[in-house]
């Protein structure tokens, strides 16, 4: 609270008078996400306010969108169909690209601040962001290919809309928590926020965070890539070790 | 308390994956089957990327399967010239199924060819143990004029060539069929994410004869190699073996497997043939409704070939 009103007591000394645009500046509670051994997810602060020059116009209304995306990666969509009485995977699609991470917080109903031709051209909404260029011939309702790809990461924790969730003050001050969840995939998070007027995109702004592992996780993960059979080794090594002392463990113990 | 894998990248509860490698490791000491057929399938459920399931499990059943070897060889019901036979074909076995399971995750069959090879063989397996346990438990209650069955249907191993003396199983035998059959269970061990057990100890007393009493520890002998060397050729080709996984289920899983070997000792052979039978059979039911069913989400996800 005391950063949310720090940002402001900056946000109102720095305002440019003369310009006529509105601006909109950001910060986060944290821009680096550290995955620790007993990572079990994190929360993520959004706040920021919008830059005016001119006093706000009368009926004029803003609204804020703010997405988070995790790094983007070509996905395999099956579905099964029953063949011989036994559920099996027949039809594939392919999708190209599609984050590993997505949410979308907005302070209204998305549908009624954001015309489709604005969604299109910034990506906002889940479908946009998911790009799918073309599915096989032979797969008649590659869209629901998408749709089920959506359908599952959302019952994982891992794309979510939350309509109404930003909180808007005075039209100028807004915030809005973002939860990662513990699955959380390693690399760079795109923060993006939208100051949307009557459908249109006015302004934008975005940012970074960094999702990393650290310590032991980072260690293990690296060793596993970079020297594999070095690591395939050591798992064999302390496996049988502590196998062997467990059991020896237990005798001295029983006997 | 919740813990992040490095390598499955999810967090999971620590004490679940003691408890898991616990409950698994008694049944691994019991029957002497690694536990891989009941720890595969329920890491899976608790939401770890079934290919990480697979290696890491190879690793786990290394560990669980030493302490319980080397409970065997204390008590020398190893035999190890017979598991050296076994080993061969099971290294050969091995990198072939490695190499089948690749080919298959291209196509996007994998899940469900394997578990198509559990219903078909815990079935066939579980239903042959649970029938003959049963004759068995009741020829020893009704000792009566009932005629020691004829084992028949071995003519054709006696007659092949190769022919070497395991003398701690008391047998002269080719050793083809045990080349056959490590092969076999190679295979099955590095397509499943399982040690084989369950198929190499029904294999080695129907096919080959050993004696029941040393069927235990010699199949672990083998299933030791066999999945280390499943292992590193995991951790090599998709970089899939989580070792903080590992260590948290054969913790657990080791004391497990000590607590399962004596209960082992103090029950009868019919008896620990006639649980096994049961396990398997309930496995094999539970894989076989899920198949026929129709699953609550028709889609599923994985990563794009290539990847």
């Amino acid at each position: 609270m005391i950063r949310l009103a720090f940002a402001l007591l900056l946000v109102l000394t720095a305002l440019p008078l003369a310009a006529q645009s509105r601006d909109v500046i950001i910060g986060l509670s944290q821009e680096r996400v550290d995955i620790t051994a007993n990572f079990d997810g994190s929360e993520i602060r959004v706040f920021g306010a919008v830059k005016r020059s001119t006093p706000l116009a009368i009926g004029e209304n803003l609204d804020v969108i703010i997405t988070v995306s995790g790094p983007s990666m070509p996905v395999t969509v099956r579905k099964k169909d029953r063949v011989a009485g036994i559920w099996v995977n027949t039809q594939s699609v392919e999708v190209d690209q599609a984050p590993s991470f997505y949410k979308l917080v907005t302070t209204a109903p998305l549908n009624d601040i954001l015309t489709e031709v604005e969604d299109l051209r910034h990506k906002i909404s889940i479908p946009r962001a998911i790009r799918s260029v073309g599915a096989p011939d032979n797969v008649e309702d590659a869209r629901n290919f998408t749709e089920a790809l959506i359908r599952i990461r959302k019952d994982q924790g891992l794309y979510a809309v939350l309509e109404d969730s930003v909180r808007m003050l005075d039209q100028t001050l807004f915030d809005a928590e973002i939860a990662l969840p513990a699955n959380l995939v390693e690399g760079t998070y795109d923060a993006r926020v939208f100051l949307v007027r009557e459908g249109a995109v006015i302004a934008e702004y975005a940012t970074r965070i960094d999702v990393q592992k650290v310590g032991l996780e980072r260690a293990i993960y690296r060793l596993a890539h970079d020297q594999p059979l070095v690591y395939g080794i050591l798992s064999l090594v302390i496996a049988i070790a502590a196998g062997w002392g467990a059991s020896a463990i237990f005798r001295y113990v029983l006997n | 308390m919740q813990i992040y894998l490095p390598i499955a990248e999810v967090s999971v509860n620590a004490f679940l994956l003691l408890g898991l490698g616990g409950i698994v490791g008694v049944l691994s000491g019991m029957f002497g089957v690694g536990g891989g057929f009941l720890m595969t399938p329920l890491l899976f459920f608790i939401g770890i990327p079934p290919a990480v399931a697979v290696a890491t499990e190879a690793n786990q059943i290394v560990a669980s399967s030493f302490s319980g070897l080397l409970a065997h060889l204390r008590r020398k019901t190893v035999d190890l010239r017979m598991g050296g036979v076994l080993l061969i074909g099971g290294l050969a076995g091995a990198a072939l199924g490695v190499v089948i399971f690749n080919i298959l995750k291209g196509m996007g069959q994998v899940d469900l060819l394997v578990k198509l090879c559990y219903v078909i063989f815990l079935g066939v397996i579980g239903g042959l143990m649970f029938i003959e346990s049963l004759s068995a438990i009741r020829r020893a209650r009704n000792p009566a004029p009932t005629k020691v069955r004829a084992r028949k249907g071995r003519g054709w191993i006696t007659a092949l060539p190769f022919k070497m003396r395991f003398r701690t199983s008391g047998l002269y035998i080719s050793v083809i069929p045990p080349i056959v059959v490590g092969l076999l269970v190679g295979i099955l061990a590095a397509i499943m994410g399982v040690g084989g057990g369950f198929i190499m100890v029904p294999a080695m007393i129907y096919i080959l004869g050993m004696p029941t009493k040393v069927v235990v520890g010699t199949s672990l002998f083998q299933i030791i190699f066999v999945t280390a060397f499943t292992t590193l050729l995991h951790a090599t080709t998709n970089f899939t073996v989580d070792m903080m996984l590992a260590v948290l289920l054969l913790v657990g899983g080791v004391v497990g497997a000590q607590i399962g070997t004596r209960i082992g000792v103090r029950l009868k052979a019919e008896q620990l043939r006639i649980l096994l039978a049961l396990m398997v059979l309930a496995v094999c039911g539970k894989l076989a409704f899920d198949l026929l069913v129709q699953p609550s989400e028709l889609y599923s996800l994985g990563a794009a070939a290539g990847h």
